[in-house]
């Protein structure tokens, strides 16, 4: 069962990958496309939790670094996307309540994740642009990703559901744990 | 910190310390990574890895490219068929030819000026290309501009191979699995050109500023400070020894402004590309005569 789920998520992040370097750059502004891969590790740490949203976001960031047209350090977008996951991991409790509220997650997840390649970049002198262009790249792919994000939410969450029954136990492990929150 | 958390399971960590663990291995895996790759210069460790993942991505790619391609050609669509497909690429190849040949016109007219009486080789002024049409684009946020061809090493692509187009000059092959390559643009940040200016000869480096689309400018900086380019000049690849990784003569962009910073005594050129970067189809990819692979090498010059 975890295995068919996680090949699943394999095959999610994939078609994320793929069709972010493929279709989207017949719509890319500025060469900028929407971040599908960070939709993907945030919606599934918003819906999974921490745990699996670093460790998806690091095979995901992998794929990116690694996959074709990438040219940069390998890496980059695994460290991103670690610690996106992560912290959208941690806002789970918040952004689960509403759409709107996981779509401001992904926003600000963007947002994170492209400045914290954009900052990894800068330590390894690895493809750095002057900082008025870094600005104007984060600031549409945020956008992108926001636009998208509406659309892309409800989709994933469904297709993760469909995928297991892990949001169930994750959720009555919540649910379990609770108490002592309240209690500390 | 975690002290007081009080498991009831004695040694066995909290979910939280758990996650937390997960989060530092995986930080320090990424470290590593990056570390491994960036410290190992031409040939990283990781390259086995690379083109590992780019045999089962790179098809992933091409599959897609062809099936979202109706959409993306639909305004082709409407009026073509394969005949008229082919006759447009035919016509296109020969209206490269005929550009190329205007926009270099000042270049060949003096150097054979110069040459004089020595005789051109005149097979070897024609390349051998491998056509190839772009599948993927690397997204601007990796503030790297790279694309992928469905062309590989069974074609006859390999590394630091030049690629062109219809308008000129594209960039470069950095990687090749079996089925597709990757090509850095010259527009990106790490690409060096090296050029040569039309009308007067002067050699130079062209580097990348990064952005694609129309705001997609590659900076001259010549090697005699000294001259000046004037605007609109052609510049034209410079070429090195056997054409590894750009091969001579490949018009890159015109002269679109000329800068020069008081403090230093050198002035740097903008070149404006001709190629649109952003709407990259068809290229080619200048392989070594004799190439033989599973697609027909375009040979100019040859009569069919």
């Amino acid at each position: 069962m975890t295995a068919l789920r996680n090949l699943g998520l394999a095959a999610v992040v994939c078609v994320a990958v793929v069709s972010q370097t493929v279709v989207f750059r017949h719509l890319a502004i500025g060469g900028v496309v929407p971040d599908l891969a960070l939709i993907v590790v945030v919606v599934a740490a918003i819906d999974r939790g921490p745990e699996l949203g670093a460790m998806l976001g690091f095979a995901a960031g992998l794929l990116v670094d690694l996959a074709p047209p990438a040219d940069h350090v390998a890496g980059r977008w695994a460290l991103a996307l670690v610690v996106v996951g992560y912290l959208a991991g941690r806002v789970r409790q918040d952004a689960r309540s509403s759409t709107l509220a996981a779509v401001l997650v992904v926003g600000a997840a963007s947002f994170v994740g492209t400045s914290l390649y954009a900052l990894s970049g800068a330590v390894v002198g690895d493809g750095t642009l002057p900082v008025d262009e870094t600005v104007k790249v984060i600031v549409t792919s945020v956008l992108w990703d926001v636009l998208l994000a509406p659309l892309l939410v409800p989709l994933l969450l469904w297709l993760l559901h469909a995928l297991g029954p892990a949001a169930q136990r994750d959720g009555a492990r919540d649910a379990a744990r609770a108490p002592v929150r309240t209690l500390r | 910190m975690v002290r007081g958390s009080g498991s009831p399971h004695g040694r066995r960590p909290t979910p939280e310390q758990r996650t937390r663990r997960v989060l530092g291995l995986l930080v320090l895996a990424c470290l590593t990574l990056m570390t491994l790759d960036a410290r190992a210069g031409a040939s990283s460790p990781l390259d086995p890895v690379r083109s590992a993942v780019g045999n089962v991505v790179g098809p992933m790619e091409s599959a897609t490219a062809e099936a979202v391609r109706p959409f993306t050609d639909l305004g082709d669509a409407l009026r073509t068929n394969h005949g008229l497909r082919d006759q447009v690429a035919r016509l296109e190849a020969q209206n490269s030819q005929l550009r190329g040949k205007v926009a270099t016109e000042p270049l060949d007219r003096q150097r054979l000026a110069e040459l004089d009486g020595l005789t051109h080789v005149v097979g070897d002024t024609g390349y051998s290309m491998v056509a190839a049409r772009v599948v993927a684009m690397g997204p601007m946020q990796s503030f790297s501009r790279t694309v992928t061809i469905d062309a590989g090493t069974s074609s006859g692509v390999r590394e630091d191979m030049t690629v062109l187009n219809s308008d000129g000059l594209v960039g470069r092959v950095v990687r090749a699995t079996r089925t597709t390559a990757t090509v850095l643009l010259i527009v990106d940040t790490d690409s060096v050109v090296g050029g040569r200016l039309g009308t007067n000869q002067e050699i130079g480096f062209l580097r990348g500023r990064g952005s694609a689309g129309d705001a997609g400018r590659l900076a001259l900086d010549l090697v005699d400070t000294s001259v000046v380019p004037s605007k609109d000049d052609v510049v034209v690849t410079w070429g090195s020894k056997d054409g590894v990784p750009y091969v001579a003569g490949i018009p890159i962009g015109r002269v679109e402004s000329v800068v020069s910073s008081p403090r230093q005594s050198s002035r740097q050129a903008i070149i404006k590309p001709f190629v649109d970067f952003t709407a990259l189809d068809v290229v080619g990819v200048v392989v070594p005569k004799g190439t033989t692979g599973d697609r027909p090498v375009l040979t100019a010059g040859a009569p069919r």
